[in-house]
C-alpha cells in the first residue's frame, strides 16, 4: 500500500556563512513524510535538527535542493503564494516563556492568525473559533482575558498549540515542544498533540534530543549527525535493528529506570566534530570504531539497506549480519 | 550516631521572605549520606532541591533566604553555626559543588588552568609548581589533555567545560560532593561520558554524592537510594531498587507513568493533572492532594506522616501495600 506523501525534501542544504567558510547546517537531506504520520528527527545539539525544520517551512531559505509540499516546489513560490501556503504548515517552538508576546491576552494571541489570514468576516465569528480553539486544547474559558505571565509553562504550551492549530494546517513542524517542560506537564501536552492529530489527521515533524519522546510519538524516526540525515526507519526498526554506528552509541547511552537490568553502554570516544568546511568522508568516522580508509576519503551514499530503512554507512551490511559489533566491556 | 553518615539533614526549613510573600522552598526535609554512597534527590522545578543543596554549602542568598529550622550535620558537626571562614574552609575541601550550567560555572577572563590552581592554593600550603602539577593530573584523569592548561574557557565545549568543573570539584578531595544537575546542558554520548566519569572517581576517592537531577534513568544508573522531592518534602526515599520497583507514593508513581518508556511503547502516558503548587501559597493539608487522584477528605486538612521504616513514604494511605504481596 503506498501512503500519500505530504513533505518530501530532495537534497537539501542549507550554508550558513561564517568568517572561517561555510557551515553545513543541512547537508544534502532527503527525506519524505507521509500524511497523518509523525517523523521524528533526533540528534544532538548542532547536528542541524532545528535548521533543517526551519528550511522545509522555508523560514530559511535552502542554499539549494527542493522541499516539495503535497507536491508543489515551495522554494520557488512568490511571496504572495507563500503566504497562501503557510496557511498550511505552522511551527511550535521550544520555549513557550519566549513565544508568546506579554502584552497581548491569551485570546488576542490565538485570534491573530486568523486576523492576518483574513479566515473570518466578523469578530464575533473569529471570538467563537478562539473559544472552540481553547476547548480543544484544554484552556478554561477565563483564560481568554489573561496575559501569558500568569501562566505556567504547561499551559503556554498550550497556547502556542491552540494558535497553530487556528488556521487549520495540515502540517506542523515541533521543534522540542516539550524540552522545556516538567515530566508530569510534558506527558499532559505529548498526550494532546497525539490525540489532536488523531482527531484532524495533522502531519508532525517531531524534533527531539530526548530519544524516549521521539519514541513515544512518531511513526519514522530519522538521526541526524552534523548536518546529515544517517538514518531513517520506522522507530522499531531504529531501535530494535539499528545500522549506523552512531545510532547504536545513541541507543545505548539513554539513561534507563530499569533497575532489574543494567543495559551496556557504549562510551564513544571524543565529541562532534565542527560543522564548518567538513571534509570528505563519513563525518562520524572520527569517533567511530569502525572506521576504515574509505570511510575518510568516500562520502557514505544514504541507501535503502532494507524495505523503509535508509542509513548512510560505507559498512552497514556487516552491522546488519552481526560480523561488526562494539566490544562488551 | 553511625559514624560513616558524612552528611545528616534533620528537619530543614528554608524559606525565602519578601515584603509581599514568603515563600517556603524546603520543608521539613530529613535525610543521611553515609561514606562512599550516592543519593538522588529527584524532583520537578520549585521542589526545592537546588534550595537544599545550597543550605548544605551555606550559599543560601540572604536576604531573601533563610534557614529558619533544622540542622545539617557535615562530619558531625553542624554547618549551620559555623562562622564565615569555617564556611569557606569547608567548600571546596569537604564539600563541593557542581552546577548545573558549566557555559557560567567558569571565569571567562581567567584561564582554566590558573582557576583550578587557584582552589588548591586557596586551600593548602603548597607550591605554585605543585598546585600545577595536581591540576595537569586531575585534568588528565578527566580526560582533559594537559596542553589545554592556558587555554581559556570559551575554547572548551560544553562536555569539556563540565570535566574541567568536576576537576576543578574534586581538587582538594571532598569527602562529599553535591551535583546539581551536572549533565542536564549535555547531550546524551557526552552525559554517558561524564556519568562513567563521576562514577569512576566515586570509586576510586570513596567519596558521598548528592545528586540532584528531574532525569530519573540519571539517578538509576548513578545511585544507591533516592529521594523524592515534591513541594519542598521529601515524599518517598528508600533505595533506588526499592522505589523503582514498588513505588509507594502516589506522585512518584505519577512520575514513572508519566514518562515514555524505552522497552515498552504500547503503554499510554498518565500525566498528573494540574501543575505543582506555589511555595508562597502551599495548600492545607497533603501538598500533593490538590494533584492527587487518590485524594480524600482527610489529606485536605490533615498533613500525612512519615511512613515505613527503611523506604519511608508520606501519604495518609498505603494505597499500593496489595501489589507488593503479588
Amino acid at each position: 500500500m503506498e501512503n500519500q506523501v505530504l513533505i518530501e525534501t530532495k537534497r537539501l542544504k542549507k550554508y550558513f556563512p561564517v568568517p572561517a567558510g561555510f557551515l553545513h547546517a543541512v547537508d544534502d537531506v532527503n527525506l519524505t513524510i507521509n500524511k497523518g504520520e509523525t517523523l521524528g528527527i533526533v540528534g544532538e545539539s548542532g547536528c542541524g535538527k532545528s535548521t533543517l525544520g526551519r528550511v522545509i517551512l522555508r523560514l530559511h531559505e535552502a542554499t539549494s535542493g527542493d522541499v516539495l509540499y503535497d507536491g508543489m516546489d515551495i522554494n520557488n513560490f512568490s511571496a504572495d503564494e507563500m503566504r497562501q501556503m503557510r496557511q498550511n504548515m505552522q511551527i511550535i517552538f521550544q520555549d513557550p516563556y519566549a513565544s508568546l508576546n506579554p502584552r497581548m491576552t491569551i485570546g488576542q494571541i490565538i485570534e491573530e492568525p486568523l486576523k492576518l489570514h483574513k479566515i473570518y468576516k466578523t469578530a464575533e465569528e473569529r471570538r467563537a473559533r478562539v473559544e472552540e480553539l481553547m476547548d480543544l486544547v484544554g484552556l478554561p474559558m477565563r483564560s481568554y482575558n489573561q496575559y501569558p505571565h500568569e501562566f505556567d509553562g504547561g499551559r503556554r504550551q498550550r497556547v502556542v498549540i491552540a494558535r497553530a492549530l487556528s488556521i487549520n494546517p495540515q502540517f506542523i513542524v515541533c521543534d522540542e515542544p516539550v524540552s522545556a517542560l516538567d515530566v508530569s506537564v510534558q506527558a499532559q501536552i505529548l498526550n494532546l498533540l497525539m490525540d489532536l492529530q488523531k482527531k484532524m489527521g495533522l502531519t508532525y515533524m517531531f524534533i527531539s534530543h530526548d530519544l524516549s519522546v521521539v519514541k513515544h510519538i512518531s511513526t519514522n524516526i530519522g538521526v541526524m549527525y552534523l548536518g546529515q540525515l544517517i538514518e531513517k526507519a520506522s522507530k522499531n526498526d531504529i531501535f530494535n535493528e539499528p545500522l549506523h554506528p552512531y545510532t547504536i552509541a545513541l541507543l545505548s547511552a539513554i539513561p534507563s529506570t530499569n533497575v532489574l537490568e543494567k543495559s551496556h553502554k557504549i562510551i564513544l570516544k571524543g565529541e562532534i566534530t565542527s560543522p564548518i568546511n567538513p571534509k570528505v568522508g563519513c563525518r562520524f568516522a572520527a569517533r567511530c570504531p569502525f572506521a576504515t580508509e574509505k570511510c575518510t576519503s568516500e562520502n557514505p551514499e544514504f541507501v535503502e539497506a532494507k524495505p523503509n530503512h535508509f542509513v548512510a554507512c560505507h559498512r552497514w551490511s556487516e552491522i546488519a549480519d552481526g560480523t561488526l559489533k562494539y566490544n562488551q566491556d | 550516631m553511625d559514624k560513616n553518615v558524612v552528611l545528616d539533614v534533620k528537619n530543614l526549613h528554608v524559606h525565602y521572605v519578601t515584603d509581599d510573600a514568603t515563600a517556603k522552598a524546603v520543608n521539613g526535609i530529613d535525610f543521611q549520606v553515609r561514606e562512599g554512597e550516592a543519593l538522588g534527590l529527584v524532583g520537578e522545578t520549585g521542589a526545592g532541591k537546588t534550595t537544599t543543596a545550597l543550605s548544605i554549602m551555606q550559599l543560601i542568598p540572604d536576604p531573601p533566604g533563610m534557614i529558619v529550622d533544622g540542622e545539617i550535620y557535615f562530619e558531625g558537626k553542624n554547618v549551620i553555626l559555623n562562622t564565615d571562614k569555617e564556611n569557606q574552609a569547608m567548600r571546596g575541601n569537604g564539600v563541593a559543588m557542581i552546577f548545573q550550567d558549566p557555559m557560567t560555572a567558569l571565569n571567562p577572563v581567567m584561564t582554566v588552568g590558573d582557576q583550578l590552581s587557584e582552589v588548591v592554593l586557596n586551600h593548602e600550603k603548597v607550591s605554585k609548581a605543585e598546585a600545577k602539577q595536581r591540576v595537569i593530573d586531575l585534568l588528565e584523569i578527566v580526560g582533559v589533555k594537559s596542553d589545554r592548561y592556558d587555554d581559556y574557557p570559551h575554547q572548551f565545549s560544553g562536555g569539556q567545560k563540565q570535566r574541567v568543573i568536576i576537576a576543578m570539584s574534586l581538587l582538594c578531595n571532598p569527602k562529599l560532593l553535591i551535583a546539581d544537575e551536572p549533565t542536564t546542558a549535555l547531550d546524551v554520548t557526552i552525559q554517558a561520558q561524564v556519568l562513567d566519569i563521576i562514577n569512576q572517581l566515586r570509586e576510586q576517592y570513596k567519596m558521598a554524592m548528592v545528586l540532584i537531577t528531574h532525569d530519573l534513568g540519571v539517578v538509576a544508573e548513578t545511585c544507591d537510594n533516592v529521594a523524592i522531592m515534591y513541594a519542598g518534602q521529601i515524599v518517598e526515599a528508600g533505595t533506588v531498587r526499592e522505589v523503582y520497583l514498588n513505588p509507594k507514593h502516589p506522585y512518584t508513581r505519577g512520575l514513572f507513568d508519566s514518562i515514555p518508556k524505552l522497552d515498552d511503547d504500547s503503554t499510554e502516558l498518565i500525566p498528573i493533572e494540574g501543575a505543582i503548587s506555589n511555595a508562597a501559597d502551599l495548600p492545607t493539608g497533603c501538598y500533593f492532594h490538590p494533584r492527587c487522584r487518590y485524594c480524600q477528605d482527610i489529606c485536605k486538612t490533615q498533613q500525612p506522616t512519615v511512613k515505613g521504616d527503611h523506604h519511608k513514604f508520606m501519604c495518609h494511605f498505603d494505597l499500593f501495600s496489595k501489589e507488593e504481596e503479588k
